[in-house]
Protein backbone atom coordinates (compact mmCIF):
# COMPACT_ATOMS: atom_id res chain seq x y z
CA UNK A 1 0.00 0.00 0.00
CA UNK A 2 1.10 3.55 -0.64
CA UNK A 3 0.46 5.83 2.29
CA UNK A 4 0.69 9.62 2.08
CA UNK A 5 1.11 11.64 5.27
CA UNK A 6 0.19 15.27 4.65
CA UNK A 7 2.33 17.90 6.37
CA UNK A 8 0.85 21.27 7.19
CA UNK A 9 2.86 24.08 8.76
CA UNK A 10 2.43 23.18 12.43
CA UNK A 11 1.83 19.45 12.01
CA UNK A 12 3.76 17.67 14.75
CA UNK A 13 2.61 14.04 14.62
CA UNK A 14 3.57 13.66 10.97
CA UNK A 15 6.78 11.77 11.75
CA UNK A 16 4.90 9.44 14.12
CA UNK A 17 2.29 8.66 11.47
CA UNK A 18 5.05 8.10 8.91
CA UNK A 19 6.84 5.77 11.32
CA UNK A 20 3.64 3.82 12.05
CA UNK A 21 2.89 3.33 8.34
CA UNK A 22 6.48 2.40 7.57
CA UNK A 23 6.57 -0.07 10.47
CA UNK A 24 3.47 -1.71 8.99
CA UNK A 25 5.44 -2.26 5.79
CA UNK A 26 3.90 0.40 3.56
CA UNK A 27 5.57 2.57 1.00
CA UNK A 28 5.17 5.86 2.84
CA UNK A 29 5.75 9.45 1.83
CA UNK A 30 5.30 12.92 3.24
CA UNK A 31 3.23 15.30 1.12
CA UNK A 32 3.68 19.02 1.71
CA UNK A 33 0.42 20.97 2.07
CA UNK A 34 1.17 23.01 -1.04
CA UNK A 35 1.14 19.90 -3.20
CA UNK A 36 -1.98 19.35 -5.27
CA UNK A 37 -1.45 15.72 -6.20
CA UNK A 38 -2.35 12.67 -4.16
CA UNK A 39 -3.16 10.43 -7.10
CA UNK A 40 -0.39 7.95 -6.19
CA UNK A 41 -1.67 7.40 -2.66
CA UNK A 42 -3.88 4.47 -1.70
CA UNK A 43 -4.35 5.88 1.79
CA UNK A 44 -4.05 9.47 3.00
CA UNK A 45 -3.37 10.44 6.62
CA UNK A 46 -3.89 13.95 8.01
CA UNK A 47 -1.72 13.90 11.14
CA UNK A 48 -2.04 15.65 14.48
CA UNK A 49 -0.49 18.93 15.46
CA UNK A 50 -1.36 22.60 15.44
CA UNK A 51 -1.67 23.54 11.79
CA UNK A 52 -1.38 27.30 11.35
CA UNK A 53 -0.98 27.62 15.11
CA UNK A 54 -4.67 26.73 15.58
CA UNK A 55 -5.35 30.36 14.63
CA UNK A 56 -9.04 31.24 14.31
CA UNK A 57 -10.09 27.65 15.10
CA UNK A 58 -8.13 24.38 14.92
CA UNK A 59 -8.11 23.28 11.28
CA UNK A 60 -9.95 26.37 10.01
CA UNK A 61 -7.08 27.64 7.89
CA UNK A 62 -5.46 24.31 6.98
CA UNK A 63 -8.81 23.34 5.49
CA UNK A 64 -8.06 25.78 2.65
CA UNK A 65 -4.49 24.58 2.02
CA UNK A 66 -3.87 23.72 -1.66
CA UNK A 67 -3.58 20.00 -0.85
CA UNK A 68 -7.13 19.89 0.49
CA UNK A 69 -8.63 19.85 -3.01
CA UNK A 70 -6.74 16.61 -3.65
CA UNK A 71 -7.72 15.30 -0.20
CA UNK A 72 -11.39 16.00 -1.00
CA UNK A 73 -11.08 14.29 -4.39
CA UNK A 74 -9.44 11.28 -2.71
CA UNK A 75 -12.30 11.11 -0.18
CA UNK A 76 -15.02 11.52 -2.80
CA UNK A 77 -13.46 8.74 -4.86
CA UNK A 78 -14.14 6.46 -1.88
CA UNK A 79 -10.47 6.03 -0.99
CA UNK A 80 -9.38 5.68 2.63
CA UNK A 81 -8.65 8.90 4.50
CA UNK A 82 -7.73 9.06 8.18
CA UNK A 83 -7.65 12.28 10.21
CA UNK A 84 -5.98 12.04 13.60
CA UNK A 85 -6.46 14.77 16.22
CA UNK A 86 -5.75 17.99 14.29
CA UNK A 87 -6.42 15.93 11.15
CA UNK A 88 -9.90 15.16 12.53
CA UNK A 89 -10.42 18.88 13.23
CA UNK A 90 -9.40 19.69 9.65
CA UNK A 91 -11.82 17.07 8.23
CA UNK A 92 -14.69 18.59 10.24
CA UNK A 93 -13.77 22.11 9.14
CA UNK A 94 -13.63 20.85 5.54
CA UNK A 95 -17.07 19.30 6.09
CA UNK A 96 -15.83 15.91 5.00
CA UNK A 97 -17.10 14.84 8.42
CA UNK A 98 -20.05 16.37 10.31
CA UNK A 99 -19.82 18.27 13.59
CA UNK A 100 -16.92 20.13 15.17
CA UNK A 101 -14.25 19.81 17.86
CA UNK A 102 -14.71 22.42 20.58
CA UNK A 103 -12.51 23.47 23.51
CA UNK A 104 -12.22 20.72 26.17
CA UNK A 105 -14.98 21.13 28.74
CA UNK A 106 -12.47 21.50 31.59
CA UNK A 107 -10.26 23.85 29.51
CA UNK A 108 -7.00 22.01 30.21
CA UNK A 109 -4.88 20.30 27.61
CA UNK A 110 -5.24 16.57 28.18
CA UNK A 111 -2.30 14.29 27.37
CA UNK A 112 -2.65 10.73 28.62
CA UNK A 113 -3.62 7.22 27.57
CA UNK A 114 -7.38 6.67 27.39
CA UNK A 115 -9.60 3.62 27.08
CA UNK A 116 -11.60 3.37 23.87
CA UNK A 117 -14.31 1.05 22.72
CA UNK A 118 -14.52 0.04 19.07
CA UNK A 119 -18.07 0.77 17.92
CA UNK A 120 -17.78 -0.07 14.23
CA UNK A 121 -15.64 -2.37 12.11
CA UNK A 122 -17.20 -1.07 8.90
CA UNK A 123 -14.31 1.21 7.92
CA UNK A 124 -10.94 0.35 6.37
CA UNK A 125 -9.25 1.59 9.55
CA UNK A 126 -11.36 -0.30 12.07
CA UNK A 127 -11.92 -3.50 10.08
CA UNK A 128 -9.15 -5.35 11.98
CA UNK A 129 -10.86 -4.72 15.32
CA UNK A 130 -13.82 -6.46 16.96
CA UNK A 131 -16.87 -4.36 17.75
CA UNK A 132 -16.91 -3.93 21.52
CA UNK A 133 -13.15 -4.46 21.83
CA UNK A 134 -11.39 -2.11 24.25
CA UNK A 135 -8.19 -0.36 23.21
CA UNK A 136 -5.65 1.90 24.90
CA UNK A 137 -4.37 4.91 22.95
CA UNK A 138 -3.08 8.29 24.05
CA UNK A 139 -4.93 11.55 23.55
CA UNK A 140 -3.16 14.93 23.41
CA UNK A 141 -5.44 17.86 22.73
CA UNK A 142 -7.00 21.04 24.02
CA UNK A 143 -9.89 21.10 21.55
CA UNK A 144 -11.25 17.59 21.41
CA UNK A 145 -14.84 17.92 22.59
CA UNK A 146 -16.88 16.49 19.74
CA UNK A 147 -20.11 18.44 19.25
CA UNK A 148 -22.90 18.28 16.68
CA UNK A 149 -26.59 19.07 16.68
CA UNK A 150 -28.93 16.40 18.04
CA UNK A 151 -30.17 15.38 14.58
CA UNK A 152 -26.59 14.78 13.43
CA UNK A 153 -25.72 12.81 16.57
CA UNK A 154 -28.84 10.67 16.13
CA UNK A 155 -27.99 10.05 12.48
CA UNK A 156 -24.41 9.07 13.37
CA UNK A 157 -25.68 6.62 15.99
CA UNK A 158 -28.43 5.18 13.83
CA UNK A 159 -26.15 4.58 10.86
CA UNK A 160 -23.28 3.11 12.89
CA UNK A 161 -20.92 5.95 12.11
CA UNK A 162 -19.62 6.40 15.65
CA UNK A 163 -16.47 4.31 15.35
CA UNK A 164 -14.78 4.90 18.72
CA UNK A 165 -16.17 5.90 22.10
CA UNK A 166 -14.30 6.79 25.31
CA UNK A 167 -14.74 4.25 28.08
CA UNK A 168 -14.66 5.38 31.70
CA UNK A 169 -13.56 9.00 32.08
CA UNK A 170 -14.46 11.16 29.09
CA UNK A 171 -11.28 13.24 28.62
CA UNK A 172 -12.86 16.31 27.00
CA UNK A 173 -16.63 16.33 27.52
CA UNK A 174 -17.40 15.03 24.02
CA UNK A 175 -21.07 14.45 23.22
CA UNK A 176 -22.02 10.82 23.84
CA UNK A 177 -18.36 10.04 24.64
CA UNK A 178 -17.58 10.15 20.92
CA UNK A 179 -13.85 9.73 20.15
CA UNK A 180 -14.08 9.01 16.43
CA UNK A 181 -16.58 9.01 13.58
CA UNK A 182 -16.83 8.00 9.92
CA UNK A 183 -18.47 9.54 6.89
CA UNK A 184 -21.53 7.94 5.27
CA UNK A 185 -19.48 5.74 2.96
CA UNK A 186 -17.11 4.69 5.77
CA UNK A 187 -13.93 5.55 3.88
CA UNK A 188 -13.22 8.72 5.86
CA UNK A 189 -12.48 8.36 9.58
CA UNK A 190 -11.62 11.08 12.08
CA UNK A 191 -10.49 10.40 15.63
CA UNK A 192 -9.03 12.38 18.52
CA UNK A 193 -6.88 9.58 20.05
CA UNK A 194 -3.50 8.85 18.49
CA UNK A 195 -3.20 5.31 17.03
CA UNK A 196 0.21 6.25 15.58
CA UNK A 197 1.51 6.74 19.12
CA UNK A 198 0.42 3.21 20.07
CA UNK A 199 2.22 0.96 17.61
CA UNK A 200 4.98 -0.66 19.69
CA UNK A 201 5.14 -2.07 23.24
CA UNK A 202 7.77 0.51 24.18
CA UNK A 203 5.12 3.19 23.59
CA UNK A 204 2.87 1.64 26.22
CA UNK A 205 0.39 0.16 23.77
CA UNK A 206 0.44 -1.54 20.39
CA UNK A 207 -3.31 -1.25 19.89
CA UNK A 208 -2.90 1.19 17.00
CA UNK A 209 -0.67 -1.02 14.88
CA UNK A 210 -3.56 -3.04 13.43
CA UNK A 211 -5.07 0.17 12.10
CA UNK A 212 -1.90 0.90 10.13
CA UNK A 213 -1.60 -2.68 8.89
CA UNK A 214 -4.53 -1.89 6.57
CA UNK A 215 -4.80 -5.63 6.09
CA UNK A 216 -8.41 -5.57 4.94
CA UNK A 217 -7.53 -3.01 2.30
CA UNK A 218 -4.56 -4.97 1.08
CA UNK A 219 -6.80 -8.02 0.81
CA UNK A 220 -9.33 -5.98 -1.13
CA UNK A 221 -12.22 -6.53 1.26
CA UNK A 222 -12.69 -3.00 2.61
CA UNK B 1 -14.71 53.38 -0.86
CA UNK B 2 -12.76 52.21 2.16
CA UNK B 3 -14.56 50.77 5.14
CA UNK B 4 -13.70 49.40 8.55
CA UNK B 5 -16.03 46.74 9.87
CA UNK B 6 -16.32 44.89 13.15
CA UNK B 7 -17.53 41.33 13.07
CA UNK B 8 -18.47 39.47 16.25
CA UNK B 9 -18.25 35.68 16.40
CA UNK B 10 -19.79 34.07 19.49
CA UNK B 11 -20.25 30.48 20.68
CA UNK B 12 -23.73 29.25 19.85
CA UNK B 13 -26.15 29.75 22.71
CA UNK B 14 -26.86 26.42 24.34
CA UNK B 15 -23.34 25.20 23.60
CA UNK B 16 -21.12 24.81 26.65
CA UNK B 17 -18.67 27.73 26.83
CA UNK B 18 -15.99 26.61 29.29
CA UNK B 19 -13.96 29.83 28.86
CA UNK B 20 -16.99 31.92 29.78
CA UNK B 21 -17.65 29.72 32.81
CA UNK B 22 -14.05 29.99 34.02
CA UNK B 23 -14.21 33.81 33.79
CA UNK B 24 -17.58 33.78 35.54
CA UNK B 25 -16.02 31.86 38.44
CA UNK B 26 -12.99 34.17 38.52
CA UNK B 27 -15.25 37.24 38.72
CA UNK B 28 -17.21 35.65 41.55
CA UNK B 29 -14.02 34.82 43.47
CA UNK B 30 -12.86 38.44 43.06
CA UNK B 31 -16.02 39.57 44.77
CA UNK B 32 -17.94 40.86 41.76
CA UNK B 33 -21.46 40.05 42.74
CA UNK B 34 -24.64 39.59 40.73
CA UNK B 35 -22.81 38.55 37.57
CA UNK B 36 -25.24 36.36 35.66
CA UNK B 37 -23.18 34.70 32.99
CA UNK B 38 -20.15 35.33 30.79
CA UNK B 39 -19.65 34.14 27.24
CA UNK B 40 -16.42 34.52 25.30
CA UNK B 41 -16.20 35.05 21.57
CA UNK B 42 -13.98 37.07 19.29
CA UNK B 43 -14.19 40.32 17.43
CA UNK B 44 -12.50 40.87 14.09
CA UNK B 45 -11.71 44.31 12.76
CA UNK B 46 -11.60 44.15 8.99
CA UNK B 47 -10.54 46.96 6.66
CA UNK B 48 -11.86 46.52 3.14
CA UNK B 49 -12.87 48.32 -0.01
CA UNK B 50 -16.34 48.14 -1.50
CA UNK B 51 -18.85 50.21 -3.44
CA UNK B 52 -21.41 50.49 -0.67
CA UNK B 53 -22.15 49.51 2.90
CA UNK B 54 -24.60 46.91 1.62
CA UNK B 55 -21.81 45.33 -0.42
CA UNK B 56 -19.54 45.35 2.65
CA UNK B 57 -22.18 43.49 4.65
CA UNK B 58 -22.73 41.00 1.87
CA UNK B 59 -19.01 40.28 1.57
CA UNK B 60 -18.60 39.97 5.35
CA UNK B 61 -21.48 37.50 5.42
CA UNK B 62 -19.74 35.39 2.81
CA UNK B 63 -16.44 35.56 4.76
CA UNK B 64 -18.19 34.43 7.93
CA UNK B 65 -19.95 31.55 6.19
CA UNK B 66 -16.76 30.37 4.56
CA UNK B 67 -14.05 30.99 7.14
CA UNK B 68 -14.60 33.34 10.06
CA UNK B 69 -17.29 31.35 11.90
CA UNK B 70 -17.97 27.64 12.19
CA UNK B 71 -21.72 27.18 11.69
CA UNK B 72 -21.74 24.13 13.98
CA UNK B 73 -20.45 25.97 17.02
CA UNK B 74 -20.61 29.71 16.38
CA UNK B 75 -22.97 32.55 15.41
CA UNK B 76 -21.77 35.76 13.85
CA UNK B 77 -22.99 39.32 13.54
CA UNK B 78 -21.67 42.39 11.75
CA UNK B 79 -21.57 44.99 14.53
CA UNK B 80 -20.43 48.14 12.77
CA UNK B 81 -19.47 49.24 9.29
CA UNK B 82 -17.78 52.64 9.08
CA UNK B 83 -16.81 54.44 5.92
CA UNK B 84 -13.28 55.88 6.02
CA UNK B 85 -12.84 59.38 4.74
Amino acid sequence: MKVAVVRFPGSNCDADAYHAALLAGHETEFVWHRSTDLAQADVVVLPGGFSYGDYLRPGAIARFSPVMKAVEAHARAGRPLLGICNGFQILCEARLLPGALARNAHLSFVCRPVRLKVESDATPFTAPYRVGEELIMPVAHGDGRYVADEATLERLERTGRVVFRYVGANPNGASRDIAGIANEEGNVVGMMPHPERAVEPILGSSDGSRMFALAALAAGVA
Amino acid sequence: MKFTARVRVMPRSGLLDPQGQAIEHALASLGFERVGSVRVGRELEIALEADSEAQVRERLGAMCEKLLANPVTEDYAVDTVEAQR
